[in-house]
């Protein structure tokens, strides 16, 4: 029988070795308090009704002793698992990203090649994969044992983890947050593949499209395209180089164009108004599924604005994972 | 000739009869009794939908009811367990017997009130246990939204009502306990003369008036938005579904001190009575029950670190975490010190103290696992996590609550338990909990989710393990319910004193008069002197 979990992912070996440190601390106080218990209720039992011990009240330096070693190993504790948490929180800027919608009971998932899976992944051994995720209708959880990950999909936001696959094989990918009646029968399975396997597999689904020529399907067929027209002669602000700029809206204040205010200005466009514009725009709340708004979000990200290409990586490392 | 004495004595038992005379009564130790009664009912209903979860998975397929009906039983076990047994277990019992006696006081400061808390224990129960019988609620003890709020068909209303009502109940009982504390005790009892059991159940008091009713706003938040669909929480009305995760844990993870500091104050009693020495670092052990009731209001976050919260919020809740770890390890530290050199005594509370200490030191330490981010990412949701606060609060809890029963038994019925089969049951209880638990932590580490009716098959062994500790642990639960129910009949008759224990409590009769003292006790020595007890008490 196993007492660990397979080690898959970059994260898996530094989260067991904070187990293990953990572990010793925690062996080292039961052995030293069942110890002294044990020790000494043999060695004072009550021989006679009439014992009356000699009593001590408190001893200063001792209650300082076992308050601060405590103290002092808690605080390793606490430094050594937000450092791994911290950097659960960043993914690198080459990492590529995958699409995760949770929906009762499934998981559905978007390569921006276009492939699309329910209840598997397939992705490649030894390249960061960032998750952004999101759910349709209740909270989920997308948890990968192999890999020491873990991240609720919430409606109404994205959140975002990442990992490095360290090793190919099949591993579980559980449901992690009670979702209602089949929550137990919410898994699936990640399959992490050689590179050249994950480009055949790749080759072996062919989409018709990318994920991001879908969005621009999308924006034609919504007609988005007649008001956001990309050389800002529309009734609506152009989006071309917008993702990861700062947007000045009426009323003041400016906002980060990240993927999540693009999903809210697609679902509540009159939450936050461009400076300049009228608040014109219907909402597509209910027209569109939240993997269709996944796919308009990579179709405006990839409206660069042709002088400067640069500004959508900048834009990308600045959006905060996790953090909607 | 003492069973006559016993008798022909008139106490708080036999001073009146007749059901109305209980349903109405405003003594305090017969309000206790109403409490206990009321429960060890709600114990043995969640512990009957445990038995059911157990059975269902022994086997990974889940044959025997369908995944609708294991995730109510769930729900319904975490429901009944929680609100209508752990919380009230032993501030509404032990406590509301024994913390007026222990300062030297004739009643609470509001006996109506105190018969009122209870009432509103039994309709919030009712309430319940009503949605239970009815078809049950399967959104889990937690009620996330939006689950609960717009997808849950089952009786999410009524539940959480019935907790709101027992919130009700909480709060009175916590002001009441307050009230008395400051203004009716007994001449010379100083603050710091005051047991460390009646320390530990004002701190919890203090947390019963200032976070149940944030529970309270939650559920009426919760009940406006699934009845009258005004978003709050489900993002599709415009509303916040981690909001409700940080209004539902400002109470609920105070909660869990709510209900391991009574705990905690048992176990002070129990160990200083024991080894007949004072509690070593007193007023370490007074003061680090006040800064968990403090520090317990400041760490909710923790149940949220995969939730979207941010990263920053996170970390500092982490860093506060490791806070609240620091007093309960003073007090583990303190009991250990209190058994050196002391003369120390096998009857069975001392036992389940020893389990008591045993089990709350392996699920505090576990809880320094789960407040670490990077190792709290891979096992929050996980079985992990269910080991752990079943360390706390069945190994915690439950533990001392049953040491505090025994403890107190003679004073409350005026008759000894059989002391073989108590030590048999307490031997069952702490062998089958540790069955039932320990696999769970390597089944959470490996990976297996909590609330999951069907699984892989690859966990059948650990869960196997664990049903059988279960069945085991059933056995232990089920025999002191039986020699208690015995003992009022056959038990031997107790003294006012068993144990030699220095209390106010135990220098009046058992059971102790209507009105607790035959004369006003007047305190003149720190509290677990026992210099003059031992030679009174045995006499011969």
């Amino acid at each position: 029988m196993h007492f660990l979990p397979e080690q898959a992912s970059n994260f898996a070996p530094e989260v067991d070795q904070l187990l293990f440190f953990l572990l010793i601390v925690s062996i080292f106080f039961t052995v030293v308090i069942f110890g002294a218990i044990f020790y000494f209720a043999v060695r004072y039992r009550r021989r006679s009704d009439y014992e009356l011990p000699h009593s001590q009240h408190t001893g200063m330096a001792l209650e300082i002793i076992w308050s601060v070693i405590p103290f002092g190993l808690t605080m390793i504790m606490f430094g050594w698992g937000a450092s791994i948490f911290f950097r659960e929180s960043r993914p690198p800027d080459d990492a590529m990203n995958i699409n995760v919608v949770g929906k009762q009971w499934m998981w559905k998932l978007q390569h921006m090649e276009g492939q699309r899976e329910i209840n598997e992944l397939h992705i490649p051994v030894g390249r960061p994969v960032r998750l952004t995720l999101t759910s349709e209708d209740v909270i989920h959880s997308f948890f990968v044992p192999a890999f020491r990950t873990k991240q609720d999909a919430v409606p109404g936001r994205y959140s975002t983890t990442w990992f490095t696959p360290t090793k190919t094989g099949k591993y579980h990918l559980f449901c992690a947050e009670y979702c209602g009646t089949r929550h137990s029968e919410m898994i699936g399975w990640i399959y992490v593949m050689e590179p050249e396997d994950y480009q055949n597999w790749l080759a072996g689904v062919n989409p018709k499209m990318t994920l991001a020529q879908n969005g621009e399907k999308l924006f034609q067929d919504l007609a988005c395209s007649n008001c956001h027209k990309p050389d800002g002669t529309g009734r609506c602000p152009s989006l071309v180089g917008l993702y990861g700029k700062d947007v000045h809206l009426s009323g003041g204040g400016t906002v980060k164009a990240d993927d999540g205010y693009i999903r809210e200005s697609i679902l509540h466009p009159a939450s936050k108004v461009v400076s300049g514009y009228e608040p014109m725009m219907p909402t597509f709340q209910g027209i569109v599924t939240e993997e269709q708004v996944l796919q308009l979000v990579e179709y405006v990200k990839s409206l660069e604005a042709k002088p400067n290409a640069g500004s959508a990586a900048e834009g990308m490392s600045g959006a905060a994972p996790r953090n909607h | 000739m003492a069973t006559a004495a016993v008798q022909e004595r008139e106490h708080y038992l036999n001073a009146s009869y007749g059901i109305k005379s209980w349903l109405l009564t405003k003594d305090h130790k017969r309000i206790g009794l109403l409490y206990l009664f009321t429960v060890t009912l709600f114990f043995f209903l969640g512990g009957a939908f445990a038995t059911l979860i157990r059975i269902e998975l022994i086997s990974p397929q889940g044959g025997m009811v369908s995944s609708e009906t294991y995730n109510k039983l769930f729900t319904m076990h975490g429901v009944a367990m929680v609100f209508f047994f752990l919380i009230p277990s032993i501030p509404a019992t032990l406590g509301n017997f024994f913390l007026p006696m222990a300062i030297g006081a004739r009643d609470l400061a509001f006996p109506k009130i105190n018969l009122l808390s209870w009432y509103l224990l039994v309709v919030g129960g009712l309430l319940a246990l009503f949605a239970m019988l009815a078809g049950g609620v399967d959104t889990g003890w937690t009620f996330y939204t939006p689950y609960s709020t717009t997808y849950s068909n089952s009786w999410v209303i009524a539940t959480a009502l019935g907790i709101f009502i027992a919130g009700f109940s909480s709060i009175l009982t916590g002001l009441n306990f307050i009230v008395t504390v400051h203004r009716m005790r007994a001449p010379g009892m100083t603050w710091f003369r005051l047991p460390l059991f009646v320390w530990a159940n004002y701190a919890t008091s203090l947390i019963q008036v200032l976070g149940t009713p944030v529970i309270a706003v939650t559920i009426i938040l919760l009940f406006c938005e699934r009845v009258f669909h005004i978003g709050i929480f489900d993002p599709a009305l415009g509303g916040d579904p981690v909001l409700f995760q940080h209004l539902f844990w400002f109470y609920s993870h105070p909660a869990v001190y709510i209900m391991v500091l009574p705990a905690m104050g048992v176990i002070s009693e129990l160990i200083s009575t024991f080894s007949r020495k004072p509690v070593y670092g007193y007023s370490f052990v007074a003061a680090s029950s006040l800064a968990i009731a403090v520090l317990g209001f400041l760490v909710w976050g923790h149940h949220l670190f995969v939730s979207t919260q941010s990263v920053y919020a996170g970390l500092v809740f982490s860093f506060l975490s490791y806070f609240v770890a620091i007093p309960s390890a003073i007090k583990v530290f303190n009991w250990t010190a209190t058994l050196y050199k002391g003369s120390i005594s096998y009857a069975t509370p001392m036992l389940y103290a020893f389990g008591f200490i045993g089990l709350f030191t392996i699920g505090g330490l576990t809880g320094l696992f789960v407040a670490s981010l990077g190792m709290d990412v891979h096992v929050t949701d996980t079985y992990f996590v269910i080991a752990h606060f079943h360390y706390i609060m069945v190994g915690g809890t439950i533990m001392a609550y049953l040491g505090g029963l025994h403890y107190y038994w003679p004073k409350m019925t005026g008759r000894m338990y059989p002391e073989g089969w108590a030590k048999l049951s307490a031997l069952i209880i702490f062998l089958g909990f540790n069955l039932t638990f320990f696999p769970q932590f390597i089944l959470g580490y490996l990976g297996m989710p909590r609330r999951y009716h069907v699984y892989p098959a690859e966990f059948q062994v650990l869960h196997v393990l664990s049903s059988a500790g279960a069945s085991v642990l059933a056995v232990g639960y089920m025999m002191p319910m039986i020699y208690f129910i015995w003992s009022l009949k056959y038990g031997e008759v107790a003294s006012s004193n068993p144990w030699g224990a220095t209390g106010l409590e135990w220098q009046t009769p058992s059971p102790p008069p209507v009105h607790n003292f035959v004369e006003m006790p007047v305190v003149n020595h720190e509290a677990y002197d026992y210099s003059t007890v031992v030679e009174e008490t045995h006499v011969g």
